[in-house]
């Protein structure tokens, strides 16, 4: 356990403290503790249902914890309080493709901008003529390379522009932390890396300070991570830097021997 | 551009309609204007919110009794005292409601709103010493602007004065709408209709959002229910009931939930089609109940998506690489 110690250097902007979630009699996360610091790319793999995804939805207050807390800029959580959480920095991209299908890329990113714009209740100005929201979502768009396609519908899009439309309107909000569940899954290899690198680009243009990546592809993992979290049976196994990481033979063999196809 | 041009015609259209039309005309289209502006509210609900209530028709009996309601408490019948009269009542009976419904999505939603309509209808039924019961409450002839207008007749103040005031009314509230589909809010609104989840993590507060929705429709249902208590000079707890609410989605499906004119279309296409029925055949009923089974299955985009299909297919065949047409029938009108 490494969380405690640095937690005194620097506050953790994200610290996951004993937390478990239980349905019923199936415990989907044994007392996960972690944190994610400024300046990390912190990277979660483990095999299918080690409880990954769960821990995302723990972490971004979709879930409640069954025991435990959740702390984020070193205040608990509030009990689903999705939109104070994600106003006040923290954003998530999901694991399938999530979008609004009858909305614009434009439309898409004003929605985000417009939250961070605090114009929620704006309601007798067309969002197209507000200079805040539209500056922001040209920023992004040329970023994320969208600025082409700014009034084709979402569910228009090829795949891969959904993906990044899906991390670009978390962006808009302009997190602290963003969490991405498996960016690249359902991508050709291809274009993952090019996916990984708009993203991580776009991600420090926005000041994001740290970034926490579910990954089932050990190549991307590796190649991008700046430490590593391993998980087996919804318990955290292993937590270190990326390089030591490659060197513990036992738990590579948990995540890679099952993980990679 | 076109569509543009098309609605100034037909505002224009109508502003000449009572030097032209004979009375009876006149009488068959300021239910049209009542209706507009009804559906224009319930569309915020259903059409950008994707709430389908089947009880809205309840905010309509909440506007005509409040018409009727602030004569015979105040002894004062003017047109504006009972808009103000409604709004407020709308405001009271509506929030409460809003924020118990806002809640639900789906079936859910819509089997609470018929129930609440039900609810105000077995209310508006049972308290005959309040509400006049069956035979309902007397809604009478307003003074506009606080003028008497002692020099029309009952059907030349309907088709005269009153038909402007509702046209005018109609307008302006067609555009608060417009502007407010348009606005940051209205874009949170159909966010949460996309992708309720999604919605959250951009920082929309998706059950206010729909609770605001929700008031507003109330708001714009009273208003249009006033206009027709006035024409009709009866709050009729009928307008409550549920083949009423079921009256409203009806015409919003039949002009297009997809589009912001659709459901006044399918109010002015219902309205003239159900007169002209009512006039030729006693089974009109079941010549209405064909058309929406029909509209259903060949125009699901109700009649301006059917017409927004052909027109999408002329531009296609014309310049197939424009990207902007693959946007479907929504709502740019």
């Amino acid at each position: 356990m490494r969380t405690q110690p640095s937690a005194a250097l620097r506050d953790p902007l994200l610290e996951a403290r004993n937390v478990s979630k239980r349905y019923g009699d199936f415990v989907a996360l044994r007392d996960v503790s972690l944190s994610v610091n400024n300046g990390e790319v912190v990277s979660i793999v483990g095999p299918n249902g080690a409880g990954k995804t769960t821990l995302v939805n723990t972490l971004t207050g979709l879930f409640v914890p069954t025991t435990g807390e959740v702390r984020f800029l070193g205040e608990k959580l509030a009990d689903n309080d999705i939109v104070k959480l994600s106003t006040q920095g923290l954003a998530r991209a999901f694991q399938l493709v999530n979008i609004f299908p009858d909305l614009t890329v434009r439309e898409t990113l004003s929605v985000a901008a417009g939250s961070y714009s605090g114009l929620r209740w704006r309601m007798m100005q067309n969002f197209r003529h507000n200079n805040a929201v539209q500056t922001i979502v040209e920023e992004i768009a040329q970023a994320f390379g969208l600025h082409t396609s700014l009034d084709v519908l979402s569910s228009a899009l090829p795949h891969g522009k959904r993906k990044l439309l899906d991390v670009a309107s978390a962006l808009a909000l302009h997190p602290k932390v963003l969490l991405l569940d498996e960016p690249t899954a359902g991508v050709s290899t291809a274009d993952k890396y090019g996916i990984m690198e708009t993203l991580l680009a776009a991600a420090k243009k926005m000041n994001v300070g740290a970034i926490m990546l579910v990954e089932h592809d050990m190549d991307l993992v590796s190649r991008y991570s700046t430490r590593i979290i391993a998980m087996q049976d919804g318990a955290k196994i292993a937590d270190s830097p990326a390089a030591e990481f490659f060197q513990n033979e036992e738990v590579l063999s948990i995540v890679v021997g099952k993980a990679s196809h | 551009m076109m569509s543009r041009i098309l609605i100034v015609v037909f505002l224009g259209a109508l502003a000449v309609a009572p030097m032209v039309m004979p009375p009876y005309f006149l009488t068959v289209l300021i239910p049209f204007f009542a209706y507009a502006i009804i559906l224009f509210g319930l569309n915020l609900l259903f059409g950008y919110g994707g709430q389908l209530s089947f009880g809205h028709a309840m905010f309509v009996a909440v506007g005509a009794y409040a018409a009727a309601t602030s004569y015979s408490v105040l002894g004062v019948a003017s047109f504006e005292l009972m808009l103000g009269v409604a709004v407020l009542a709308a405001l009271c009976i509506g929030i409460p409601l809003a924020l118990i419904a806002s809640r639900f999505t789906g079936i859910f939603f819509g089997v609470l709103t018929l129930s609440f309509g039900m609810l105000f209808h077995s209310i508006l039924f049972k308290f005959y010493n309040l509400t006049g019961g069956e035979s309902g409450m007397r809604v009478p002839r307003p003074t506009l602007l606080g003028m008497e207008l002692e020099a029309y007749n009952k059907i030349g103040f309907l088709t005269g004065p009153f038909y402007y005031y509702c046209l005018i009314l109609l307008i302006l509230l067609g555009y608060l709408m417009w502007r407010l589909v348009r606005s940051p809010y209205g874009l949170h609104l159909s966010a949460s209709r996309d992708n309720p989840v999604k919605a959250l993590y951009l920082g929309v507060r998706v059950r206010w959002v729909r609770t605001v929705a929700f008031v507003i429709s109330a708001v714009y249902g009273a208003i249009g229910g006033v206009m027709l208590g006035v024409l009709t000079g009866l709050a009729d707890p009928e307008l409550s009931y549920w083949t009423h609410s079921g009256h409203l989605v009806f015409m919003t499906i039949l002009g297009g939930f997809q589009q912001f004119l659709g459901p006044a279309v399918g109010a002015l296409v219902m309205i003239l089609v159900q007169d002209q029925l009512m006039a030729e055949t006693e089974y009109w009923r079941f010549f209405v109940g064909l058309a929406l089974a029909i509209i259903v299955i060949v125009l699901p985009g109700g009649i301006l998506g059917g017409l927004r299909r052909i027109k999408f297919k002329q531009k296609e065949t014309k310049a197939h690489e424009d990207a902007t047409q693959r946007r479907p029938a929504r709502s740019t009108a």
